[in-house]
């Protein structure tokens, strides 16, 4: 069996004591920097870049790999306790999580995250190691009608994600769509809504804009009331998960790691879905949705199992192609090149001890991440304890040094500050930010795809539907839509609405 | 008066303390702004490179990634920054081009720098979906003309360098195709090997491993002479295809007015970079090598960025495109 020889040679490659050791300095890092709001893996791992050029290249891979699930990993750690999301995947375990840790069960909801993830790693590096060639060709049959049909889906499986009124969810991502288009408009080059700084011509940045709808303004909320200072509870109950708990993750972590290890293959941005449509169907299918939103387990359970499972067939374009699926693939891509490795098809024909050693040291990985971050629950929990004059102005300094370090750029401060402020005012409207994020993360590719797909069909609107994918996608779109729309489930959905007003 | 003196006095210890600087330099860490994303072509050369210079410096060269704008935000960094040899540039042609896509620029390319050398001359690859028909470049030149309708042309945004390169193919071949940007070359790559469009023009650095494994076809190399990573790649003149030479020149800068003996050092450590048979060695890989020797000198980048702004002023206005 070629696969059982393949993956002994990779545990052969991952486990020799420098490859343990590196992969453990590696995912350490990853999760410390994770922790840490905006400071990104993308940052980190092109800080760190020099310093694994002494490595062997194997080793310096296994470490850059670590960092980057570490922080993903690392990402959600914030997100839950602070709700203070780093990247667009951690924003989603924001809304339940957060909750949970106010009602007391921050260390629950961690140790769900981790073994959700641990569980979504463990199959997800299975499908790498089994399913990478074929699925590349999979991903490469999505062309931009393709992408534009499936970020179509997305967006409107975003309504969803709101748990109030369905029209400020629509609002919200209608805002999200509006901040997306601030920059420079790829086909023309024409400048829009920039005001005239140049630091705007890329667009806003994705942190600053998270940071400070989500945590700065939680901190200021928090600061409103002297007496009820408090990031979450004092009390803190039981770290880990009981067996009801235990009970009603099971199926969230399942779907979420099926979805994400779909989604995560796809280099035009598929990844990013993953997190957001898992919560969505989620929500969706529960018998229960109306605890969504308030501290539903499943809440974390899916969207991070999702996560971390996209994070790792992420890789696939990246080890098949030599194509990059996002910046931190880019990064890793750039660090083959420089240690002397051509990234493509042949890597794993001439490099198999790399190729393979890769692939098992994630699940090494996310071993090492599990024993690290179960025993720290504790200590995350306990820093939940630290008074508020203590942390939020380290949470606040903590953003700014991240921030400050993905682009060199102070402008992004300011916007921190700005997106703060209005986090703030959405949130004396009850308007919750997660729509928003998901319009201003989807709505610049939905636009991309879209202008893509006409540019290359020469204006033939058809494309959309003549191309069995994107057909399929855009028939399942109109389902959700009509699911949404349907007269019984809007009443459901305002009984919901009521209930949680009373 | 009083104030004449003290300028006096204040130029002549600025100055003194410029050659104190300049005898001791460096006696910390060099930052070197890359003003494009890490991981990309440009960030790869600037590492290979700053890992040389550093050794021979005895201090850290740093990178650091100040991406934006098409590399305007960067250079305005390093254009702004003391000049006093511990913040440096490095930047491609861009440079030049940016001069005539952005109306307003916050600096003047011609004037904010002091050039230390140039780098490399990474060379252009014509490439294709794998499953395009033509043959060879006289076929593909016959078909693009015939199917000019249906052809499209991938780039990689607004005054990326297969954005040039396409500018440059499409006026040689009097053809004007449809022209499909991407956010960077990494999508854009995505779909030429997905066979989403037909066409693109790029860096070797982009292109070599896609070529040599099969994932795309390529028809031409945009250079006097064939590339010793690619030997079976014909140039463009082989291939009947006149005027359309490029290559993808990085130069090292740092900031006018930083002292001469500093500009000295800077570009002795960039000509024995250029020379580090491991440097060499991954730019061979990469597709492209060193200048030579007499290249890597701050009059031959001066006069490389004025003529290059002068070949391209009227290529881009005669486009119509511009990025502000």
């Amino acid at each position: 069996m070629d696969l059982l020889a393949n993956l002994g040679l990779g545990f052969a490659t991952a486990l020799t004591p420098v490859n343990i050791a590196y992969c453990f300095v590696g995912t350490l890092l990853g999760t410390l920097i994770g922790v840490l709001p905006g400071i990104g893996p993308t940052a980190t791992i092109a800080m760190l870049l020099p310093i694994t050029l002494s490595l062997s290249p194997v080793t310096a891979l296994i470490m850059l790999a670590g960092i980057y699930y570490g922080a993903q990993y690392g990402g959600s750690t914030t997100a839950i306790l602070v709700n203070l999301p780093g990247e667009s995947s951690s924003a989603v375990t924001a809304i339940d999580g957060y909750q949970m840790a106010r009602q007391g069960r921050a260390g629950t909801a961690l140790a769900t995250a981790a073994l959700g993830s641990f569980f979504a790693g463990t199959v997800a590096t299975l499908v790498v190691a089994i399913f990478a060639p074929p699925l590349t060709a999979i991903a490469l049959q999505f062309g931009p009608a393709e992408y534009f049909a499936l970020m179509m889906l997305g967006l409107i499986t975003a309504v969803a994600l709101a748990h109030g009124s369905i029209l400020k969810a629509l609002a919200m991502v209608t805002l999200g769509l509006l901040l997306g288009l601030v920059g420079t408009d790829i086909y023309t080059g024409a400048p829009r809504f920039t005001l005239g700084y140049p630091e705007l011509a890329d667009g806003l940045n994705f942190v600053a804009v998270a940071v400070g709808v989500f945590g700065i303004a939680e901190i200021l909320r928090n600061l409103e009331n002297e007496h009820e200072r408090e990031v979450v509870a004092q009390e803190v109950r039981g770290l880990l998960p009981s067996g009801e708990d235990l009970r009603r993750m099971v199926a969230p972590i399942l779907r979420g790691t099926a979805l994400g290890s779909i989604l995560g293959v796809l280099p035009g941005g598929g990844h990013i879905l993953a997190s957001f449509a898992s919560y969505t169907i989620e929500k969706r299918i529960s018998k229960t949705p109306e605890r969504f939103g308030h501290g539903a387990i499943e809440g974390v359970a899916a969207p991070e199992s999702a996560n971390n499972a996209a994070a790792q067939t992420s890789f696939i374009p990246m080890l098949t192609l030599g194509i990059p699926s996002n910046p931190v693939m880019a990064l890793m891509i750039g660090a083959m090149i420089i240690q002397g490795i051509t990234p493509g098809p042949n890597v794993v024909t001439d490099e198999p001890a790399l190729f393979w050693g890769i692939i098992v040291s994630m699940w090494v990985g996310n071993l090492l991440l599990v024993i690290l971050n179960l025993p720290l629950i504790g200590l995350w929990v306990r820093l939940l304890k630290v008074p508020y004059y203590v942390l939020f102005p380290a949470i606040l300094a903590f953003s700014a040094i991240g921030i400050y370090s993905i682009n060199s750029n102070t402008f992004d401060l300011f916007a921190v500050a700005v997106f703060g402020l209005l986090g703030y005012v959405l949130l004396k409207f009850e308007c919750e930010p997660a729509p928003l994020l998901l319009g201003f993360v989807l709505g610049p590719m939905l636009e991309e795809h879209l202008r893509r797909a006409m540019i290359i069909s020469r204006g033939d609107a058809t494309v959309f539907f003549t191309r069995p994918l994107s057909a399929a996608l855009l028939a399942i779109a109109v389902l959700v839509l009509i699911v949404v729309l349907l007269p019984n489930v809007a009443r459901k959905r305002e009984q919901v609405f009521q209930e949680e007003d009373a | 008066m009083i104030r004449r003196h003290l300028t006096a006095a204040a130029t002549i210890l600025g100055l003194s303390m410029g050659g104190a600087l300049a005898q001791d330099y460096p006696t910390g860490t060099v930052s070197v702004v890359v003003p494009f994303s890490a991981g990309g072509p440009t960030d790869t050369v600037a590492r290979l490179v700053t890992e040389s210079m550093s050794r021979t410096l005895g201090q850290q060269v740093i990178v650091e990634n100040v991406g934006g704008a098409g590399g305007t935000l960067g250079a305005a960094r390093v254009a702004k920054a003391a000049p006093d040899g511990y913040n440096l540039l490095l930047h491609h042609i861009g440079m030049a081009t940016t001069a005539t896509l952005y109306r307003s620029l916050p600096y003047d390319p011609q004037t904010a720098f002091a050039p230390i050398g140039l780098i490399t001359d990474v060379p252009m690859t014509l490439v294709a979906r794998k499953d395009l028909e033509p043959q060879d470049l006289a076929g593909l030149i016959s078909y693009v003309k015939a199917n000019k309708d249906t052809v499209t042309y991938a780039n990689a945004g607004v005054g990326a360098a297969s954005h040039l390169c396409g500018m440059l193919f499409m006026s040689a071949l009097q053809t004007p195709l449809t022209t499909v940007p991407y956010k960077g070359t990494g999508p854009a790559m995505t779909d030429l090997i997905g066979g989403q469009v037909d066409l693109m023009c790029d860096q070797t650095t982009n292109t070599t491993n896609q070529i040599k494994g099969g994932e795309i076809k390529a028809y031409a190399v945009f250079l006097d002479q064939r590339l010793d990573s690619l030997p079976d790649l014909p140039t463009a003149k082989e291939g009947g295809l006149e005027g359309v030479e490029l290559g993808i020149w990085h130069g090292l800068y740092a900031p006018a007015g930083t002292p001469e003996p500093v500009i000295a050092k800077l570009a002795d450590a960039l000509k024995t970079a250029l020379a580090d048979p491991k440097v060499v060695e991954r730019f061979a890989e990469l597709g492209t090598k060193p200048v030579p020797a007499d290249q890597a000198t701050p009059a031959a980048l001066q006069a490389k960025l004025t003529a290059e702004i002068a070949r391209w002023r009227p290529v881009i206005e005669a486009a119509g495109i511009y990025a502000d």
